[in-house]
């Protein structure tokens, strides 16, 4: 349904989307996770049209979004960053508006805006002025335009940014429900969203693609690796050599206790392996006292963090395992 | 043609669920109201001053077109009040839309850059027919109780050149405004525009140079001073309308270079 071709975008001299291919198959909910500034706004706005890729291209059903831009523009539903709402309008004056833009016709008009307030969970709301609305209420008007003339594709940025839990919940129901018919993209830089509501997910980080994969798999792949947090009295230099001389251990970070002279060391072991009798072993055979080993597991958002933030020298090995 | 006619209702809207259009419209009234009985009373005191005069020499009373006299004056403060008033209107017009964020949905929507631009200067030159039409109660006073009544010529010709002039104010503004996402700079720039366009008349009075001469093409009061003599001609249309076809041009322009901005 849409193919992401080397797209590249940069402005001026600043690249904010970098040679990215990627796909999203009819029916899917495709999460693109990064951090701010990853360039997934940019790479959402040029699939809705709104800018122009400095090289690449980009297909929305089989519409180039450049050449094809009105055809490309029908079929789809987009939520941008802050929602694009008129603020002295009411709810459904509003919906009716983007109908009208969107190019529904008539006689499906007032049933399509209907059904849109039904879903976002706005029928109480239909005659307050925008304005007048909580941040929560707004997102969803923004939801509500997004899929007012049930688009093929929908595209979402930060859909459930800036909304209370309950609400994050319904937002989400509400997309899992759009998916199926619809063909989803949806931006976050909320880790548990995208392994809660996506098929699959697109890490992007500096404008580039680090990894493609369910989120399970993403999940599966990077959460068997363990990590080991060690105190112990040593000096820096040497613990650090020794730890890594340690077979299957993967990253050693060390910091300083205070003036104490102790040592926290942290050990990322790789998949599978269980160092810590190992590491024990070997620190107490340095003669070094040993004041605390326990195993931490990572979380979802150490694999983020560590597929987001490392230099590209560091991770090229773990990729490659 | 559908994207033109939501784009025009939502200005439409927009103008009157805001105080913009009941400020305007009101300050716009009060003022023409206020000017419409100066000139009245100063031109029945002039009348009869004249009349007064002629009398005590013993002629028979000059003749005074008082109606073409009070309706030209009317008409000439009508369009200064529409070169201060018509930037209020169109400030916002596009600003407001970028600061919002609204423009990314009109732009992202299956509609025309030129159904935006259309619609929305569409819906500003309505608001300028809206504003002036409570004036023509004037006129029909006039008719009422004038003898001559006021001649057709200058009425027609008089609010055409304010539409004209009107037009040409809101399709520059509109383009000013698309310029930045801040509505104070678009409306400094507006009425610097407006302020400039109408000095031009007086700096250029009674120069005689080719510089003065080219000069005073570009003010745009000499323009509008035929049509409130009833003269409509052609030099006048091609001025107004050139300007106005400009503005509009310039303005599609402007907002297509939004995409290749950084927004």
């Amino acid at each position: 349904m849409i193919e992401v071709q080397d797209l590249t975008k940069s402005y001026g001299d600043k690249t904010a989307v970098d040679h990215i291919t990627f796909s999203v198959n009819k029916g899917e909910i495709l999460g693109f996770l990064g951090p701010n500034g990853a360039g997934k706004t940019t790479t959402m706005r040029v699939l809705t049209g709104y800018l122009p890729a400095t090289q690449g291209t980009a297909k929305v059903a089989g519409f180039d979004v450049f050449n094809d831009s009105m055809e490309v523009r029908r079929r789809i539903g987009y939520l941008p960053e802050t929602p694009p709402l008129y603020f002295d309008m009411t709810v459904s004056g509003y919906l009716d508006f983007v109908a009208r833009i969107k190019n529904v016709p008539v006689e499906k008009r007032a049933q399509r805006v209907e059904s849109a307030m039904e879903m976002a969970g706005l029928a109480e709301q239909r005659d307050q002025l925008i304005k007048r609305l909580s941040r929560g209420f707004k997102q969803r008007v923004g939801l509500a335009q997004a899929i007012v003339h049930d688009p093929d594709v929908i595209i979402l940025d930060e859909p459930t940014v800036g909304l209370d839990p309950k609400q994050i919940i319904e937002v989400r129901h509400l997309i899992k429900g759009l998916a199926g018919s619809h063909t989803i993209i949806l931006s976050t830089h909320i880790l548990p969203e995208v392994s809660m509501t996506c098929d699959r997910v697109v890490i992007i980080n500096h404008g580039k693609i680090v990894a493609v994969d369910t989120p399970e798999n993403l999940t599966l792949q990077l959460k068997g690796g363990e990590r080991i947090r060690i105190v112990a009295q040593a000096p820096e230099q040497s613990l650090r050599d020794t730890l890594q001389k340690i077979p299957g251990a993967q990253r050693v970070q060390i910091e300083s206790m205070g003036s104490s002279g102790r040592m926290v060391a942290t050990v990322e072991a790789s998949q599978g392996q269980d160092l810590r009798s190992q590491i024990a072993a070997t620190i107490v055979g340095q003669g070094w006292p040993l004041y605390e080993l326990r195993g931490q597991n990572l979380s979802l958002e150490d694999i983020f963090l560590q597929l987001t933030t490392e230099d590209p020298a560091q991770k090229k090995p773990e990729e490659s395992k | 043609m559908r994207g033109l006619y939501a784009i025009y209702k939502k200005e439409m809207n927009h103008y009157f669920v805001s105080p913009v259009a009941y400020v305007v419209v009101c300050i716009f009234l009060v003022l023409a109201g206020v000017f419409f009985n100066y000139i009245m009373s100063q031109v029945i005191r002039y009348s009869f001053e004249a009349g007064m005069e002629s009398m005590q020499m013993g002629g028979a009373g000059m003749n005074i077109d008082v109606p073409s006299m009070v309706l030209r004056g009317f008409l000439s403060i009508l369009g200064t009040i529409v070169l201060f008033l018509t930037p209020l209107l169109t400030m916002g017009v596009y600003s407001e839309e970028r600061k919002r964020g609204t423009m990314e949905l009109l732009m992202t929507s299956p509609i025309t850059d030129a159904d935006i631009v259309l619609g929305k200067f569409l819906a500003s030159f309505s608001l300028l027919v809206i504003m002036l039409l409570p004036t023509v109660f004037y006129v029909i006073y006039m008719f009422a109780h004038s003898a001559p009544a006021p001649p057709w010529k200058l009425i027609g010709g008089g609010y055409l050149g304010v539409l004209l002039l009107g037009g040409m104010l809101l399709a520059l503004g509109s383009f000013l405004s698309s310029l930045t996402e801040n509505q104070i700079v678009s409306g400094v720039l507006i009425f610097g525009l407006s302020l400039l366009l109408w000095l031009l008349d007086i700096f250029t009075q009674g120069g005689n140079s080719a510089f003065a001469k080219s000069l005073q093409y570009g003010a745009v009061l000499q323009h509008y001073d035929p049509f409130i003599r009833g003269i409509v001609d052609t030099t006048g249309l091609v001025f107004f309308g050139s300007w106005i076809f400009l503005g509009i041009f310039l303005t599609m322009r402007s907002i297509e270079s939004m995409r290749w901005r950084r927004a």
